[in-house]
């Protein structure tokens, strides 16, 4: 099995080389400036690097359009996040900006980063906006709420970048460019990708243990960037995963790198940008845990599994798992399953249960979390974002 | 401006007898219709003949270096 071709058939590079690179500074300079959020710089890089293939900007209307009802692009690409450049239209006024016009993207200190051709300035629904994409338009879910702090516009149009966006923990980070040459060189035909935003428990270990019985390699790719209150800090989840990874897995067969990205905790449209993502990367297999990329209680347990049956072409194995505990009587993670035995031996890996031990400065036991990742996870005095 | 922007869709037709026999392949498949399943079978092989923007040995070898430098290969 070769590795997937890229999402859309043709890996995304939206950097400019040497020699248009220095017209394209040049240009910059007298065309009008927009300031980028860090998470829209993300955006940006990961649609330059072809993190994002096959987008080669942000969405025009037809796309957007397409993919809040449909769940594709305008071509019929599976495609279910909306990758958006929002602008106020007191901005637009300021910058007396028009369709056709290129417009230069800056990060937050003003430093140019990219060009883009704006094709479509358009007005979209906000309300309509949430309910498609996060199945709720309660201002109480994260993503919904950043909905309703967007710019009444929206922007698209190719993006042609010139200047690096160092991401942070930039030793971690691979372009899908990278991955592909990696996955060959190690000669992996198949390999699972595993989306993460949490310190490794065993359950979590034992879901990737589970792939790499019947795939060559694990590609864990933990998301840095914009989380919510309460998840773990990025710096934490890569120091346990790096102990992780150092202490109980096979250097062959295991692979971590980063992905900068906001998580938007749309639940099930987001595990299908997830798996998208890690197809770009060269993933044959995504894996799909319970409540994928959800929060609170606004998806059921399995909704991100479900939605992956409107999808036949998406070009990606999914790999379900159902959720995985401890059990005292077979003395192993085991799920539903496999496990005979009573709710009463049961130790479940509930986020919050962890979340509250360490809060409290207790290790979690070694039924649940290795206890290399709990002393590693420990030296911070307040792991999660506050 | 609705007459010149172009249609999302059009039709093609393919003989009763091949519909049929995908009518037969896709049951019990989670493509819902013959024309998502053309569609799909038809998008696997554009892509495939599709070139790939050329990638140099000289590029490999860039990545191969930086991959060492960061420790993911030897």
């Amino acid at each position: 099995m070769p590795l997937p071709k890229p999402h859309g058939g043709r890996l995304v590079n939206r950097t400019l080389s040497c020699e248009r690179r220095e017209a394209a500074e040049k240009e910059a300079k007298e065309l009008p400036r927009l300031k980028l959020r860090e998470e829209l710089l993300s955006d940006l890089r990961n649609i330059a690097h072809g993190i994002y293939s096959p987008l080669e900007g942000f969405l025009c209307q037809d796309d957007f359009e397409n993919v809040l009802f449909e769940k594709r692009l305008a071509d019929d690409t599976p495609w279910t996040i909306p990758i958006i450049l929002d602008i106020s239209h007191e901005e637009r006024e300021r910058l007396e900006l028009q369709e056709g016009d290129t417009l230069t993207l800056c990060d937050g200190s003003g430093r140019e980063i990219a060009l883009m051709h704006v094709e479509s300035i358009y007005s979209y629904n906000k309300e309509e906006f949430a309910e498609k994409v996060f199945l709720t338009t309660d201002k109480a879910h994260p993503g919904v709420a950043k909905v309703y702090e967007l710019g009444e516009l929206l922007l698209g149009g190719e993006i042609e970048m010139f200047g690096e966006v160092e991401p942070p923990f930039s030793r971690f980070y691979l372009r899908p460019v990278e991955t592909r040459v990696l996955f060959k060189e190690r000669g992996w035909r198949t390999v699972a990708g595993f989306q993460t935003r949490n310190v490794p428990h065993l359950g979590h270990e034992y879901v990737q243990k589970t792939a790499l019985t019947f795939v060559d390699g694990i590609f864990i790719n933990p998301v840095i960037g914009k989380k919510k209150s309460g998840d773990f800090k990025d710096e934490v989840i890569l120091a346990a995963y790096e102990t992780l990874l150092c202490n109980y897995y096979l250097k062959e067969n295991a692979v971590m790198s980063i992905l900068p990205m906001e998580m938007r905790y749309a639940g099930p449209r987001e595990a299908i940008h997830h798996a998208i993502i890690r197809k770009n990367f060269g993933c044959t297999h995504f894996i799909v845990g319970r409540d994928h990329a959800g929060v609170g209680s606004y998806y059921s347990p399995y909704a991100a599994q479900e939605i992956f049956s409107e999808f036949p072409d998406l070009g990606i194995v999914p790999v379900f798992f159902k959720s995985f505990f401890y059990c005292r009587k077979c003395m192993t993670v085991v799920n539903e399953k496999i496990c005979p035995h009573g709710e009463e031996f049961r130790i479940s890996f509930s986020g919050t249960k962890i979340r509250e031990m360490l809060l409290r400065g207790e290790v979690p036991p070694p039924e649940i979390m290795r206890p290399e990742v709990a002393e590693v996870v420990k030296r911070w005095e307040n792991p999660f974002v506050s | 401006m609705g007459e010149e922007k172009e249609e999302k869709f059009k039709t093609i037709t393919i003989p009763a007898s091949l519909f049929k026999k995908i009518e037969e392949r896709i049951k019990g498949t989670e493509f819902t219709s013959v024309a998502s399943y053309v569609t799909y079978v038809l998008r696997e092989v554009v892509e495939e003949e599709e070139e790939e923007v050329p990638f140099s040995e000289e590029d490999e070898e860039k990545v191969k270096e930086r991959l060492k430098a960061l420790g993911y290969l030897d």
